[in-house]
This record gives C-alpha cells, sequence and structure tokens, in this order.
C-alpha cells in the first residue's frame, strides 16, 4: 500500500499539462497567463512608472512591487474574502524576492515596476504558477532582465518523491507529505524562492530539488516559446504589444 | 490637455462618427462566455471590445437577514484590478468599483431576477447566499455595462452544491439551476455637448459631460438607473437616452444565451 501511483497517472517527475501566453492584458505595459493543470495565473506589468508617495523612492535603484491575489471565486470550497490576507501578504513578499535577482533595477532610479497576479482557479501551485507568469510578463514589457524565473513545487507524498503537486496531493493524509516550492534562475542553476511545510528526509529533499531543477529547465522552454509567439504575432500587426503606446498604452486602434 | 482631447473628440461625434470610426450608437464587438473557471458554481466573461471582465457565482449557507427571514441573500462585489488598468489602484473598493457593485445590484434585485423565496431552506434559519463577484482583467471602457452582463450570464451558469442539511460538498455540483425569473440589461448612455453615445472607450470616458445607465427588463421595464457626471440633464435629454438604451438593451440580451433562461 502506501501512495506509489499518482492520482491522475502521472509520472513522478511530470508535471500537469502547461500552457503559456503572452501579452494577454492591452492596458498593460506587460501581460501573461500560465496555466499548469487547473491552475490559472494572469499577470501584469504597469512601469517602470512614477513611484508616490515619494519618500518611497530609492534614488540608487528602481523598486519591485508584486501582489499576488486569488480571485473571490477562485478557490476550491469557500468563497475568497476579498482584500488580501496574512497568506497573500507572505506569497507577494516572496514574488518580489523571487523575481528581484533577474531584473536590472538599477536602470530606472525612483521608479517602480508593479506585477499584478491574479487567480481566476486554483488547484494547488498557485505562487509557483505566479512566478512563471510574472517573468513573462515583465519579459513581454521589454525591460531588460538577466533571464527569466521559472518555478514549480516539489516535495514527497508518502514515499514518492514528485514534481508539482496538485491539490489531491498536498492534502494527502494516509502517510507525510512535503510541499517545497521552489524557482530556478534556469541560466545559473540557482534558487531564489525555496520555502517548505510537512516533513521530508534530507536524501529526498535533494533528490526533489534536483527534479525541481530539471522541470523548470522545461517549464522556462515554455515561457520562451510563449514569448516567441506573442513577438512573432505581434510583428506582424505592426509591431503592436501595447507597451509603451501613447496616452494610456493604448496602441491597438486598428 | 482634457479640453483639446474633448473638442477633439466631439469634433468627431459632430461628424456622427466616433474616433475609432463607430457610429453613435453602435457597440464595439461583444461576446460572452459561461462556465470559464471551474472553482465557482457559475461564472462567465463578458468582452466588449478590448474590455474584459470576468464574473464567478459562489454559493453558501447563511442565515437570513432579519427582516427578509423567508428569502435568499444576494450580494454584488466588483474588483477594479489593478492588473487590468494603470488607473486602479491595490486597495479598499474605490468608489468607482462600489457604484458599478451598486448599480449592478439594482439591476438585479429590482428585475427580480432571483426568485429569493426559493432559496429559503429553513425559514429564519437557512437560507442560500448567491455572491457574485466581478473581476476586470483588461479595462477598457464601459465596464459597467460589460460588468451587468456578466453578472446575469453567471447567474444563468450557475448549479447549486450538493447540500446534506449540515454542510456544503462543493466538489459535487448538482443539476439544479438557480430560480431565476427575468433579466435585468444595463446600458450607459453618455452625453458630451448636444451628442449621446454608448460603449465609450477610455478616452471618450474622460471627457464626458453626464452619463445615464438604464437596467431594462426584457419587457421593456425600467428597474434600475443612475445618473452620473457633473453636467445637468433636461427631462427631454432623459427621455431621449432611455429611448436609446431601451434599443441597445434588447441587443444586448441576444447575447445571454444560458440555458437556465430568463424572462
Amino acid at each position: 500500500m502506501g501512495y506509489d501511483k499518482r492520482v491522475d497517472g502521472r509520472r513522478p517527475d511530470e508535471t500537469r499539462p502547461i500552457v503559456a501566453k503572452a501579452g494577454i492584458i492591452k492596458r498593460a505595459d506587460g501581460s501573461a497567463m500560465f496555466r499548469i493543470g487547473d491552475t490559472v495565473a494572469y499577470a501584469a506589468v504597469y512601469g517602470p512608472r512614477d513611484l508616490f508617495p515619494k519618500f518611497l523612492q530609492d534614488p540608487q535603484r528602481g523598486i519591485l512591487r508584486c501582489r499576488y491575489n486569488m480571485m473571490p471565486f477562485s478557490g476550491a470550497g469557500d468563497r475568497v474574502k476579498p482584500g488580501g490576507s496574512r497568506r497573500s501578504k507572505e506569497i507577494s513578499m516572496v514574488t518580489e524576492t523571487a523575481l528581484l535577482p533577474i531584473l536590472n533595477l538599477e536602470d530606472f532610479p525612483n521608479a517602480v515596476v508593479d506585477v499584478f497576479v491574479e487567480l481566476p482557479q486554483t488547484d494547488a501551485g498557485t505562487r509557483c504558477a505566479g512566478i512563471c507568469a510574472a517573468a513573462i510578463a515583465l519579459a513581454d514589457a521589454g525591460l531588460s532582465m538577466k533571464d527569466l524565473v521559472a518555478a514549480v513545487s516539489v516535495g514527497k507524498v508518502d514515499k514518492m518523491v514528485v514534481v508539482d503537486l496538485n491539490y489531491a496531493e498536498e492534502s494527502y493524509e494516509n502517510g507525510d507529505v512535503a510541499d517545497v516550492p521552489v524557482a530556478f534562475i534556469p541560466r545559473t542553476g540557482q534558487l531564489s524562492l525555496l520555502q517548505m511545510d510537512g516533513l521530508i528526509d534530507k536524501e529526498s529533499l535533494k533528490k526533489a530539488l534536483e527534479l525541481g531543477r530539471q522541470a523548470c529547465s522545461r517549464i522556462y522552454d515554455v515561457q520562451k516559446a510563449a514569448l516567441k509567439e506573442r513577438f512573432a504575432s505581434a510583428a506582424l500587426v505592426n509591431g503592436n504589444n501595447g507597451a509603451h503606446g501613447p496616452v494610456n498604452g493604448k496602441g491597438d486602434s486598428e | 490637455m482634457n479640453e483639446l482631447l474633448k473638442a477633439h473628440l466631439s469634433r468627431w461625434l459632430g461628424n456622427g462618427r466616433r474616433y475609432d470610426g463607430r457610429m453613435l450608437d453602435v457597440f464595439r464587438p461583444v461576446s460572452v462566455e459561461l462556465g470559464v473557471t471551474k472553482n465557482a458554481e457559475g461564472s462567465s466573461r463578458v468582452r466588449i471590445g478590448d474590455t474584459e471582465v470576468m464574473a464567478g457565482v459562489k454559493l453558501a449557507v447563511e442565515s437570513p437577514y432579519p427582516d427578509t427571514p423567508k428569502d435568499g441573500n444576494l450580494m454584488v462585489n466588483v474588483e477594479l484590478l489593478p492588473l487590468s488598468s494603470p488607473d486602479f489602484e491595490a486597495g479598499p473598493p474605490s468608489e468607482e468599483a462600489i457604484e458599478i457593485a451598486r448599480v449592478v445590484d439594482r439591476g438585479i434585485r429590482e428585475a427580480k431576477t432571483l426568485d429569493t423565496k426559493k432559496l429559503c431552506i429553513q425559514e429564519g434559519e437557512k437560507v442560500w447566499a448567491v455572491m457574485i463577484d466581478i473581476c476586470t482583467i483588461n479595462s477598457d471602457g464601459n465596464l459597467l455595462d460589460a460588468a451587468a452582463l456578466a453578472a446575469v450570464a453567471a447567474l444563468q451558469d450557475t448549479r447549486f452544491p450538493e447540500y446534506t442539511g449540515t454542510s456544503v460538498n462543493y466538489k459535487k455540483l448538482t443539476d439544479k439551476r438557480l430560480p431565476l425569473v427575468r433579466a435585468p440589461i444595463s446600458v450607459t448612455v453618455f452625453k458630451l455637448g448636444d451628442f449621446l453615445f454608448v460603449d465609450p472607450s477610455v478616452e471618450e470616458e474622460s471627457i464626458f459631460d453626464a452619463r445615464l445607465t438604464v437596467a431594462l427588463t426584457r419587457d421593456g421595464k425600467i428597474c434600475a438607473m443612475q445618473k452620473g457626471g457633473s453636467a445637468s440633464l433636461s427631462i427631454d435629454e432623459v427621455g431621449r437616452m432611455v429611448d436609446l438604451a431601451a434599443l441597445k438593451a434588447s441587443e444586448l440580451a441576444g447575447y445571454l444565451q444560458g440555458s437556465n433562461k430568463l424572462k
């Protein structure tokens, strides 16, 4: 007995099906949708733009501000009250630190880059999906970046080390479960997000992290493909990507 | 700057055309999708041009309000997400968000869209609460009409979860639909100078003189109104605005294709 076959039939190192699309919100300077299984994340980037109140400005570098939010109807179960929670605050913060290493914020002192992550539908792995979407959106906004960031949750369900736990796995009750959301900067192999809850042994953790690195490299390919597709189609409609447009960022009066 | 934009747009309106080539009384392309998110009991996505909103309905069992012990509860909330526009900020709901939510709510309440008596489980103790949340995805003008249409579409898409008598099992949706009666359709008519127009772009929304939102039932009854903007309106103008709204409402009603039919 025990957990030796995943509920949805995936291999231990297999993520759920992934779909990514860049440029889904025209009013934003950059945007993306990232879907992994039944978890869907939208991200929009605004900026670099003026930062108010002024005392928050940093004359040395720009500031990154992230906001993670679940839509009220996105969760399985009760309505999620709007207005943020301790949980969403913390996730906003770790999203910020996951993205910071890839940005060249010194390029725009005194300014702010706002990243808004919204989840219309959730089935575990939301912070990772949000980070994946946000990385694509930042690139879509045309910011100078060192790399993208790819994120996935890894962990252990009973005796099995797995990647991309879904809700059923996260809430498995007949054995220990460890949930370890990670984000990698693919070109350097460095981690920019690492959290964990549950119970896991050291050897399994190391194995999980390695599986996570491999999964993130596959996610990275999907992210890059989304951006390539975006700019291939943008070139067709006159380089019209809505970013840095005239008043209201509207470059879509065809 | 605003004055220049205003003069410019007025000149276009004078030619009977909008900045984007539309006639004054023409909506941008409208689309309504149902069942767009799995964890809501009902949901919809409405697009009007590049404006995009999502609506989701969550159901819960609550106690009724003391003054309506036999009626289910209805709540409409609008989230103007900062993701959808450079003008929206994170934080408590703005005046604009509250106004849209309340006008959408009034339309649904006054058209008697929901037969709230049928949402009663046990008088004075337990009733179904219907909570409609509308989230903006891309804000490109005319959010109010889009939000109102999305709310009704999401209600049409809604199915009850299983209720055991003590708890709600959200994992299991039944085939039971909401007790819907009559649909309200909201159309906002804008006035700039002597011109009336519908479905404004973001630019047009920044320079209008006055607006009037009219919610109508399909049999042509007016069920809610809201005047906005800094200019006043004459009785004659109100009459013309209501006439235009009624014409456009019957057009928009055609987009409500949910299988849970409404009058």
